[in-house]
């Protein structure tokens, strides 16, 4: 459907035998926020990576918790790519909208393609829910949807129905809507319910009435679609299997994959402790919950009584020896600008994960962006160089943690990982690591007395030493003021200060020989033009590329992990390119950071409305790019 | 009978290298070797004491100190070493603060150490101006402190540090002198002693921004008069004669000051100290010269478990169980390919 070349075998009724095949489907449930959407797009995914399809998840909610119910702001979505093809993006274009009132219907509309499928529960289209969605007639009389197909259902009634023999109120019976239309897309999509079922029984396990009331909902909707007559006729499809690479999958929220990432990075680190510290703030409260749920792993989590403290704290473990983790969004991060540092000045491991939101101020705390790389790169008050990387999808997350505690640990520095709200929330099929093959990086803590001062440095890595308290000889005293460069005294000396000003930043500037050097994803190493991304655009700057390159274009596509320090080759790679064009969900700051540091005349293209990039509109700037003569 | 063990290390074993930068007559110099002291005769090791501090003249105290130190941000002491602890309880972890840098900036964070009884001993340097900045009002100046910030007098009400902590639930509350060596180092002692966060106020004196703040009591022709030793179980009495005593006025739910013997008061009428009731507590730390003696001591103590202990209960018994593999693959799992 969405992905290119779909064919249609069969145009039929019924049966597996007559579905029509499709490479890659993009389907979005579309609710208000207490509908359950987000549980009956995870149990969708579920099925569908079971059945063996790649696949992506967008999973986009309000921030208020309980806005008023059939409200246009209070809609929530669960979007889902799935196929046989390499899926990377949640999809541009939807192709099939269920939508459980007016509401949802309104605000999705725009995403679906010209000839995509409504599922609309037509019993929620009130006259009630149809104002408070400000429409002014039925969208399902008049003709709203005649670009669609639309499969109108009165799921509400639907539902009643299906539990009737169960004795529930109307109230209890409407709450299981969601899992009756989970059960009708199931059947479209020809997918299995016994995970979803086996999930049921496990949630509900004691309350066997809500248990037996879901599944019979369920196995309702996925009946409807086998067993109903014309002219409701439901669409059946089919997706053929994804060719994944062979091994053990799961699937993986980029939050998922970012607390594990750390534990695995504990764990090579060899340190016996992580003391995880954080104050509660959307999009980044997942993690602080994932952590709390692992403390015989080695994990402390402290919910601190602000962002500042929290800081504070990772910081106060990691003079004392444990790893010390502090997490938050923008905002939070904003606090912790003057404990940060705190921790470049006494050089201290810290690792401070950023799960950025649409900013500035509180701006749109559930939405995406990619705001905060200069707050990360630059926003402190003096020369106070970290090391930055951002992971490009949710599995990657796992790899970026590990590498945040290598780079952190080995060069006493803090470390930001640049996450957002997409990738925290959004999931993917995972090839689950082989533990045992990954690289461990153990963590040498000082304890010789003999020859001891708190600043010398490892000749390679310009790291002073790790020496914690409690250990016996190596009493010393570290601090905020500047200190020389050898005994770690105060030393308000000018020549001191500028080496320690210039060490500082030689420390982080030698990452760049301890990190791979830059590759080029897809594409030739040199050329007209480079595609050039961080962080969680990744996937929609990929296929822009692939579908530029099959339509013969000669384009390539760059995507950094570190930001900083920059990839040693990256200025000789960058070069080689006619000219760069940078993708970013902010207004340029990579842009920027790129133009200054190798002065070349890269071009921005920025979205910044709290949403993924479509890849279509990477493509057409790729075309119009290359199909233009370079202006200045 | 009883041996008399010398202490392992000598105050001065506690003193580090560094130069001592306070103003000549600073009442930090009085504390610095009253803790110096205090480490020598508790016999601890120097490498288990950690010295955390924020910013501000006395936050300047780590160095000073031949034990780990570590110098942080303005206010943020308490949340530091809470991290310290967290990661490794066994450490014996001491919060240096000043009225500015734990009451103002630091608020907060020290509100929070206080209620949750995190195994920290809190010094609070008392001295009721910003000694670092040269002299602004702090949380405690008196109304009416004249200061570059409030050249007509201050006109904000007082924090009185010590009802502060008893309101948020700590569970020591001490209160010493920078000059009263011998009192100072038994407070000390037994802030040490307590488990959970025990905070201690120091009225310290600073001689060049608000010299004398404190003589009406501290002054060496009225500290007898004016200074209430509370000691757990013995009767709230003090002056030079010990002929003045608190007692409870039933009509008003107020403390009172009576003579005993005199105008029918008897001895029993005098309060008797009881560490553990927080209401006398509170009505001890809020009384004031020159209508009351100002109370010295432990005021409180009621220990509890601590935030640490609690913390790591939680984290320790599993250690041996699941581990990341079990997480990895124990979630709803498929395969592809043979
Ligand atoms: C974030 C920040 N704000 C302001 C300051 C300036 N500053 C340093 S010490 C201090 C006040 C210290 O007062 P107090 O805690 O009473 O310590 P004292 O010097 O009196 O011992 C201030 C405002 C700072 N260092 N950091
Ligand atoms: S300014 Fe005051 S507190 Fe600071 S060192 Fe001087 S006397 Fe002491
Ligand atoms: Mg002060």
């Amino acid at each position: 459907m969405t992905d290119q070349h779909s064919k249609t075998k069969t145009n039929g009724a019924g049966g597996p035998a007559m579905r029509e095949v499709r490479d890659s489907v993009v389907v979005r449930f579309a609710g208000d926020s207490g509908d359950g959407m987000q549980l009956a797009g995870t149990q969708f995914t579920m099925e569908n990576a079971l059945a063996g399809s790649d696949l992506a998840t967008f999973p986009d909610y309000p921030a208020e918790i309980r806005a008023p119910a059939g409200t246009t702001y209070g809609v929530s979505s669960f979007q889902i790519h799935f196929g046989a093809v390499d899926v990377k993006t949640a999809g541009d274009e939807l192709d099939v909208l269920v939508a459980l009132n007016p509401a949802a219907l309104k605000v999705n509309l725009r995403d679906l393609r010209i000839g995509g499928t409504v599922v609309a529960d037509s019993g929620s289209f009130t006259a009630r829910n149809l104002a408070k969605a400000e429409y002014e007639g039925s969208p399902l009389e008049d003709d709203t949807l005649a670009p669609y197909q639309v499969i109108q259902l009165d799921i509400g009634q639907l539902t009643r129905n299906a539990v009737e023999h169960l004795g529930l109120s109307s109230r209890d019976a409407l709450r299981s809507r969601n899992m009756w239309a989970l059960g009708l897309l199931l059947w479209m999509f020809d997918r299995d319910k016994q995970a979803t079922v086996d999930w049921l029984r496990a949630k509900f396990k004691g309350v066997e009435s809500a248990a037996d009331a879901a599944v019979a909902t369920l196995s309702a909707g996925h009946a409807f679609g086998e067993t109903v007559e014309m002219p409701t006729k439901i669409p059946g499809y089919t997706v053929s299997r994804a060719e994944l690479k062979p091994g053990l999958y799961r699937t993986v929220s980029g939050s998922d994959a970012l607390a594990w990432g750390l534990v695995s990075g504990l764990k090579s680190s060899g340190i016996s402790r992580m003391v995880f510290a954080s104050y509660p703030i959307t999009p980044a409260s997942p993690l602080l919950h994932l952590l709390a749920r692992m403390k015989e792993l080695g994990v402390v989590t402290f919910q601190a009584e602000d962002e500042i403290a929290a800081a504070c704290a990772a910081i106060g473990a990691s003079y004392a020896g444990s790893l010390g983790v502090t997490s938050s969004s923008g905002p939070g991060i904003a606090l912790k600008t003057e404990a940060i540092g705190l921790a470049v000045a006494t050089e201290l491991p810290l690792v401070i994960v950023n799960s950025q939101r649409g900013g500035p101020s509180t701006g749109l705390p559930t939405k995406t962006e990619q705001g905060d790389l200069f707050q990360a790169v630059y926003g402190r008050n003096s020369d106070a160089p970290v090391a930055v990387i951002a992971p490009a999808t949710p599995a990657d997350c796992f790899h970026v943690a590990r590498e945040a505690v290598r780079l952190a640990t080995r060069y006493m520095t803090p470390v930001f990982i640049l996450t957002d709200a997409y990738l925290a929330s959004a999931a993917e099929p995972w090839l689950i690591p082989d533990l045992t093959t990954l690289d461990d990086y153990p963590v040498e803590m000082r304890r010789d007395p003999d020859g001891f001062q708190p600043y010398t440095r490892d000749g390679s890595t310009l790291a002073r030493p790790w020496a914690v308290p409690g250990t016996p000889g190596l009493e010393h005293r570290i601090g905020g003021i500047e200190r020389d460069s050898a005994t770690g005294n105060i030393s308000y000396d000018p020549d001191n200060h500028h080496e320690m000003t210039r060490l500082r930043a030689q420390k982080i500037a030698g990452i760049a020989a301890d990190i791979p050097e830059q590759s080029v994803e897809l594409g030739p190493e040199e050329g007209p033009l480079a595609v050039v991304g961080w962080g969680s655009t990744y996937g929609s700057l990929f296929k822009a590329v692939e579908r530029s390159r099959a339509k013969g274009m000669d384009v390539s596509h760059i995507h950094l992990r570190h930001l900083s320090p920059f990839p040693r080759n990256l200025g000789d790679l960058l070069g080689r390119f006619e000219r760069v064009l940078v993708p970013e969900l902010n207004a340029g700051q990579l842009l920027a950071m790129l133009r200054s540091t190798y002065l070349i005349p890269a071009e921005g293209l920025n979205r910044v409305a709290g949403r993924p990039f479509r890849i279509s509109d990477i493509e057409a700037t790729i075309v119009r790019l290359l199909e233009t003569e370079r202006t200045a | 009978m009883s041996h008399s063990v010398l202490p392992q290390l000598k105050p001065k074993d506690f003193a580090s290298d560094q130069e001592v930068r306070w103003c000549p007559g600073c009442g930090d110099y009085a504390i610095l070797k009253a803790i110096q002291k205090t480490l020598s005769e508790l016999e601890v090791p120097r490498e288990n004491s950690v010295f955390i501090s924020g910013i501000g003249c006395s936050s300047r105290f780590p160095y000073y100190m031949a034990t780990y130190g570590f110098h942080t941000i303005h206010g943020r002491a308490p949340a530091v070493a809470t991290g310290t602890k967290l990661a490794n309880p066994d450490l014996d972890v001491w919060v240096i603060t000043g009225d500015g840098d734990g009451l103002s900036i630091g608020g907060n964070h020290l509100v929070h150490a206080l209620r949750r009884n995190i195994d920290l001993n809190i010094i609070l340097f008392n001295n009721e101006i910003y000694g670092l900045t040269k002299g602004q009002v702090s949380p405690t100046s008196k109304r009416g402190t004249l200061s570059p910030t409030t050249p007509r007098g201050s006109v904000a009400n007082p924090i009185s540090p010590a009802t502060m902590a008893l309101g948020v639930g700590a569970r020591f509350v001490a209160r010493s002198v920078d000059i009263n060596q011998a009192h100072l180092v038994e407070v000390l002692k037994q802030a040490h002693a307590n488990a959970g966060t025990s905070f201690v106020e120091i009225f310290q004196n600073c001689i060049v921004f608000n010299d004398a703040t404190f003589a009406d009591f501290t002054d060496k022709a009225v500290a007898k008069e004016n200074q209430l030793l509370v000691e757990d179980g013995k009767p709230l009495l003090f002056g030079a004669e010990r002929d003045r005593g608190l007692r409870l006025d039933p009509a008003t739910w107020t403390l009172e000051v009576v003579r005993p013997g005199e105008n029918g008061v008897r001895s029993e009428d005098v309060l008797v100290h009881d560490e553990t009731n927080r209401t006398v507590a509170t009505m001890l730390a809020g009384l004031e010269p020159p209508e009351f003696p100002m109370a010295l001591g432990v005021l409180y103590r009621d220990p509890a478990a601590t935030f640490d202990q609690q913390v790591l209960a939680q984290v320790e018994p599993e250690s041996e169980g699941r581990g990341l593999a079990d997480l990895l693959y124990g979630g709803r799992t498929w395969k592809v390919g043979d």
